[in-house]
């Protein structure tokens, strides 16, 4: 039964969440050329780009790079379809993390230098993050006694309670799983960094098309877990949830537009120390209450 | 109209500029102008570039470069030669090493003189360019559809 609700999640967060997710996307561009002292693109601007991007020319380094970004599009509707079906979080951080990887697989295949660094850099950025990822999981389920989103509806207070550390761990590497500023090491949104476009220098027209869709479903997911801390037995705890997830994602904004770019060492050095505090404390402190 | 009209993602290349006209362009993105209005992005990538602007005559050296960066564009693209030195060699037209402007290298589509080009020039230009980028891509997409 549960993974028919599994496929169903799939399918409605295939359609549902790249429209939010544009919509995020446009709202972002907006707010950062705010904060800069500029107009900014129209809300939309982020859907004219991809449908401008599925109009160019086919054009490719390896032959390949499509087809991993199509399994890439595939995992990331997966990992949010297990998600937000209230299936099992551990499992649906594994396969958005496997949707990483095929993104690393594409920019691999061009053998561009400066897709391989950058494809190098998410592979860094990917260890940084991902022990947070793990002992967040690990202590949902410690306070919430099982792996299940959907078991969070049981409860008759939210996790945030008792878990607080392993969230404010979790919005540190936030950062990087959206790709924003000190930590947009691999790829950035802006075309000042010294690899340029890093992991996406050699893909063009669909291609990058996918990448953008990919970001957008990522980043409609990321909000969901942060969210994910403050469900409980009440229904207003959803909306609870959702301001809290805009705010958390304002928060990515002003942190992207006010810091600059780190080394790869002080990344995945502050992310692994952050990890080992909040994470691992988190769980020694629930180990014994 | 199509999309491309849109998005219209830039890259700019200094063939010999004597970064007069570079500063111009890189204003145009600054707040004053805010180019992003109308989605243009400096994207310093000629994979995902749409529109090419030179800036700067073409000489012996800088020739293959030039050629390059407009071969890895991907189709519907156009370019625009931004001051006097792109479009004709400038100031610059009669130095020993200088082939004259950026026509010599690539096909042109639009030509802003200016010495420097002035950020109004170039956004006239580039607003120029997205109508024959607007017809290059229906053509695309014709010659996609007869295919
Ligand atoms: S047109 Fe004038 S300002 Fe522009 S590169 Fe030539 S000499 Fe410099």
């Amino acid at each position: 039964m549960s993974f028919v609700y599994i496929l169903i999640g799939t399918v409605a967060f295939a359609i549902v969440a790249p429209i939010v997710g544009c919509l995020l996307a446009g709202l972002d561009r907006i707010i950062s050329a705010r904060m800069q002292g500029r107009v900014g693109p129209p809300l939309l601007q982020p859907y004219y780009d991809v449908r401008k991007l599925m109009e160019k020319d086919d054009v490719t380094v390896s032959g390949v790079d499509g087809v991993y970004m199509t399994c890439a599009l595939v995992f990331t509707a997966f990992a949010g379809g297990i998600f937000f079906s209230g299936g099992n979080l551990l499992m649906s951080a594994f396969i958005i993390t496997m949707a990483s990887l095929f993104f690393i697989m594409a920019a691999y295949s061009s053998r561009s230098p400066y897709a391989e660094l950058g494809a190098g850099r998410e592979t860094l950025q990917v260890m940084s993050y991902e022990p947070m990822v793990l002992l967040m999981a690990v202590c949902f389920y410690m306070a919430a006694g099982s792996f299940n989103v959907a078991d969070a509806f049981l409860l008759d207070k939210p996790v945030i309670t008792i878990i607080w550390p392993a969230f404010l761990g979790f919005l540190f590497i936030l950062t990087i799983k959206l790709r924003k500023s000190p930590f947009d090491i691999a790829m950035s949104h802006h075309a000042h960094q010294e690899l340029v476009k890093g992991t996406t220098t050699e893909m063009s027209g669909k291609t990058l098309a996918k990448v953008e869709v990919m970001h957008w479903c990522e980043t409609v997911l990321f909000l969901g877990w942060t969210g994910m801390f403050f469900l409980w037995m009440n229904p207003v705890s959803f909306v609870i949830a959702v301001v809290v997830a805009l705010a958390a994602w304002f928060f990515e904004i002003w942190v992207d537009n006010n810091f600059a770019r780190v080394k790869w060492q002080a990344m995945l050095k502050s992310a692994w120390l952050v990890a080992l505090v909040a994470g691992g404390f988190n769980i020694i402190f629930l180990m014994f209450v | 109209m199509s999309y491309a009209t849109k998005s219209p993602w830039v890259i700019h290349y200094d063939a010999s500029s004597c970064n007069g006209c570079d500063i111009e362009v890189l204003a145009a993105l600054c707040p004053g102008f805010d180019v992003e209005r109308f989605g243009i992005i400096n994207t310093g990538n000629p994979k995902h570039a749409d529109i090419f602007l030179v800036t700067g005559s073409v000489n012996e050296r800088n020739i293959s470069v030039v050629k390059q960066i407009y071969d890895q564009m991907v189709e519907p693209k156009v370019v625009v030669a931004c001051g006097t030195c792109a479009c004709s060699g400038g100031i610059f037209h009669d130095c020993y090493n200088v082939l004259g402007g950026v026509d010599q290298a690539i096909p042109v589509d639009v030509y802003a003189p200016g010495c420097a080009v002035r950020p109004e020039a170039i956004i006239d230009g580039v607003v120029q360019a997205l109508g024959i980028l607007d017809e290059k891509s229906k053509a695309l997409k014709a010659s996609k559809r007869g295919a």
